[in-house]
């Protein structure tokens, strides 16, 4: 092998794009790396989708069985022996509207939450935007949720519940959901890197973070001089307007405004925190 | 030229201790939980508790097409290198430039998933590497093919052998064509004819005219890919230069064994009363002390001692120990007889054609086997030599370029010949 002769480099440098690498400084959002690396985000989501249902019987399936069980277990205790009221409307109805979003985040919380710890062999040995991982966790549960948000169709066929211009509402609704979670669980998800408590405490938070929810019930049951505390956890105003938003009952829109500011605030800070941690992930993973 | 890569000053600290340590216990979690916010501000201010400079005021350019290695010993901070060019972790202080995509291939199979089948894991890995789909859809066939594993490819990887699963995660990475290569020692996996095939694709790669930092203990590998090497040393670079000359100052430091040895003081010597080694070296043919050497060329190796008694009966002995295993070892044929006392010497010729590639540590001892034996002086690991092949053809493998297994590589005859229709 001749050394001498190896061709010279391809292009000339100035075309190739320039990487530095410093000390890092968290205020700054890389943006453009993210959009590069925007193929691999859609596999980290298209690997979560197709591992949890590997070697399953029933695979998809689970995702609309999940809810639905849940429905029936509640509707037997909830509403049938408690006589939970349900301000007229079904239910069934009312509690599987309630579940659709809160089972996305639960979901979405139980599993990004671990999402660097479990990619930790990634996270040591190549490099891409870090906050792909937990944004790819919160976007496999998405596609889950957008199926089990088809089966609504039939129950409100069953129900017989109009479908009325409420339903507008539902792609920001479904946006406030979806960044509410991505804030939690990129902050969670980076805590969790320094201290694994974090996975030991969510299954509980989680669960307490059930009863505070209008899940099983309506945000009516309320009593009105507590609904502004109540309203204070962002899931609430976000879970009740979208049993509205479906429903064609009242948007409660001091609820909504709360959740959004609440949402916007937790977002900015998860992510601040999160380039922060960022940079010492791969060392203390 | 303008360089590809330039380092500059760049550090990387490492907290050790009780910060960097994983809590295992629930307990522990708890206490640590409590005093979470306090500590994280604590580590801020002050760091000097117990720390660890894995780099420190490395500054390094490689110009486009270069093919640098790494060596160093364990923990001299070649891995730390990589994983700050990759991206992987932040250096302290410093700066490093790169222009174009970097591809790291810190180990094979990153981020492969068992559950997932052969195909699907191609295409994970190598986005995952930073390939685009249309990429690896255009080269898919060639992975297969390389990684040998056709009938397989829709199996999840979980059913895969180690063997298929190095090969298959070896084959993605190799076909990666980013502008600057990052290597860790990854080539030692798979069988030997997969690791030859391996080699060969890395020098595919820096014929490319790709620039390549590649970090390996397998020395041959290093002398074959690589003009030039980098000598790391408890995270500074100590040697910046040609290859050969490097990895011997590498051996003569690692092994605190150079080309020669002396001892001047003749009661600190090595041996006996009666006997002391006063000098042992690795020569050329002419005379020259030398650390490297080619294949094509014949090495002597020098025992200067001195004799304080009459009527010494003895013989020399030369071990040359490479790969971990002894590769030779020659004694003189016979015990002969020193008369009178004083200074004498031996040397051993090693013929041309007959080590291979490689590094070579030289144990010698001087002994008597009549009767009881004796040794007068045993001692390991002396002097050591680096052999490497030029590549001129005029050598045990021809014009075959690939790895040559085994510890010598004698020059041997081949005759064959037409024995008439099958």
């Amino acid at each position: 092998m001749d050394r001498e002769t190896r061709p010279p480099a391809l292009k000339p440098l100035a075309d190739k794009p320039l990487t530095v690498i410093e000390p890092g400084k968290p205020w700054k959002m890389n943006f453009p790396d993210l959009w590069r690396y925007r193929e691999l985000f859609y596999f980290l989501i298209w690997r979560d989708i197709k591992v949890r249902y590997k070697q399953t019987a029933l695979g998809i399936v689970w995702v609309v069985l999940q809810p639905a069980l849940t429905t029936l277990v509640f509707t037997v205790f909830f509403g049938v022996l408690a006589r939970v009221p349900s301000s007229g409307k079904p239910y069934p109805l009312l509690v599987y509207t309630g579940l659709l979003p809160w089972t996305f985040f639960s979901n979405a919380v139980g599993g990004g939450a671990n999402s660097l710890v479990t990619n930790a062999s990634l996270i040591t040995k190549v490099y891409f935007p870090r906050m792909l991982i937990p944004v790819a966790a919160v976007g496999a549960r998405l596609v889950d949720f957008a199926i089990a948000l088809l089966f609504l169709i039939p129950l409100m066929i069953y129900f017989n519940v109009k479908p009325t211009l409420n339903l507008l509402m539902l792609p920001f609704l479904i946006l406030l959901l979806t960044w509410f979670s991505v804030g939690i669980i990129v902050w969670l998800s980076a805590l969790n890197v320094r201290f694994r408590d974090v996975g030991i405490v969510i299954p509980m938070l989680v669960q307490l973070w059930l009863f505070v929810t209008p899940v099983a019930y309506s945000s009516d049951l309320i009593p009105r001089k507590f609904q502004w505390l109540y309203f204070l956890n962002p899931l609430a105003g976000i879970v009740e307007n979208f049993r509205a938003a479906i429903l064609g009952s009242d948007f409660h829109w001091t609820a909504l405004a709360y959740s959004t500011v609440i949402t916007l605030f937790i977002f900015v800070q998860a992510a601040y925190f999160f380039r922060r941690m960022e940079r010492t992930f791969s060392d203390i993973i | 030229m303008q360089p590809i890569i330039s380092v500059e000053n760049v550090a990387k600290r490492y907290t050790l201790g009780k910060t960097s340590a994983r809590t295992d216990t629930l307990r522990e979690s708890l206490v640590d939980f409590a005093r979470a916010p306090l500590a994280m501000i604590r580590n801020r201010r002050s760091s000097s508790t117990e720390t660890l400079w894995a780099l420190k005021d490395v500054t390094l350019k490689v110009a486009p097409g270069e093919v640098v290695g790494l060596i160093g010993r364990n923990g001299a901070g070649k891995s730390t290198l990589l994983k700050i060019l990759s991206r992987i972790t932040e250096p302290t202080t410093g700066r490093v430039e790169l222009y174009g995509r970097v591809g790291s291939l810190l180990e094979v199979g990153t981020g492969f998933h068992p559950e997932l089948t052969g195909r699907e894991n191609i295409f994970l890995n190598g986005v995952i590497l930073g390939m685009s789909h249309r990429d690896i859809r255009k080269k898919f066939d060639e992975i297969i093919a390389f990684a040998e594993i056709e009938r397989f490819i829709d199996t999840p990887v979980k059913r895969y052998s180690s063997g298929m699963y190095v090969r298959l995660a070896f084959a993605v990475a190799a076909h990666l064509e980013p502008e600057i290569l990052v290597v860790d020692e990854v080539l030692a996996v798979g069988d030997l004819a997969f690791q030859n095939k391996c080699l060969g694709k890395m020098e595919d790669a820096s014929l490319g005219g790709r620039t390549v930092l590649f970090v390996s203990h397998n020395m041959p590998a290093i002398t074959r890919l690589c003009s030039r090497a980098l000598l790391l040393e408890s995270g500074r670079v100590v040697m910046d230069g040609a290859t050969n000359d490097v990895i011997s100052t590498y051996l003569e430091r690692s092994f605190s064994a150079g080309h020669s040895r002396e001892w001047v003081d003749q009661s600190q010597a090595p041996g006996t009363e009666e006997l002391k080694l006063m000098a042992v070296s690795v020569m050329r043919q002419d005379g020259s002390v030398v650390s490297t050497a080619t294949v094509a060329e014949p090495v002597l190796v020098k025992l200067v001692y001195v004799t304080t008694q009459p009527s010494l009966k003895f013989r020399c002995a030369v071990v040359f120990n490479t790969q971990g295993t002894c590769a030779f070892a020659t004694v003189e044929p016979t015990e002969t007889l020193h008369d009178k006392p004083g200074r004498y010497t031996s040397i051993v010729k090693v013929p041309c054609d007959l080590l291979a590639e490689g590094e070579y540590m030289i144990n010698v001892s001087i002994f008597t086997s009549r009767g009881i034996k004796q040794h007068y002086v045993q001692l390991q690991n002396v002097v050591a030599l680096h052999v490497y092949d030029p590549m001129t053809g005029d050598s045990a493998r021809g014009d075959y370029a690939e790895r040559l297994a085994g510890v010598v590589s004698p020059r041997l005859e081949w005759t064959s010949e037409y024995e008439g229709p099958a």
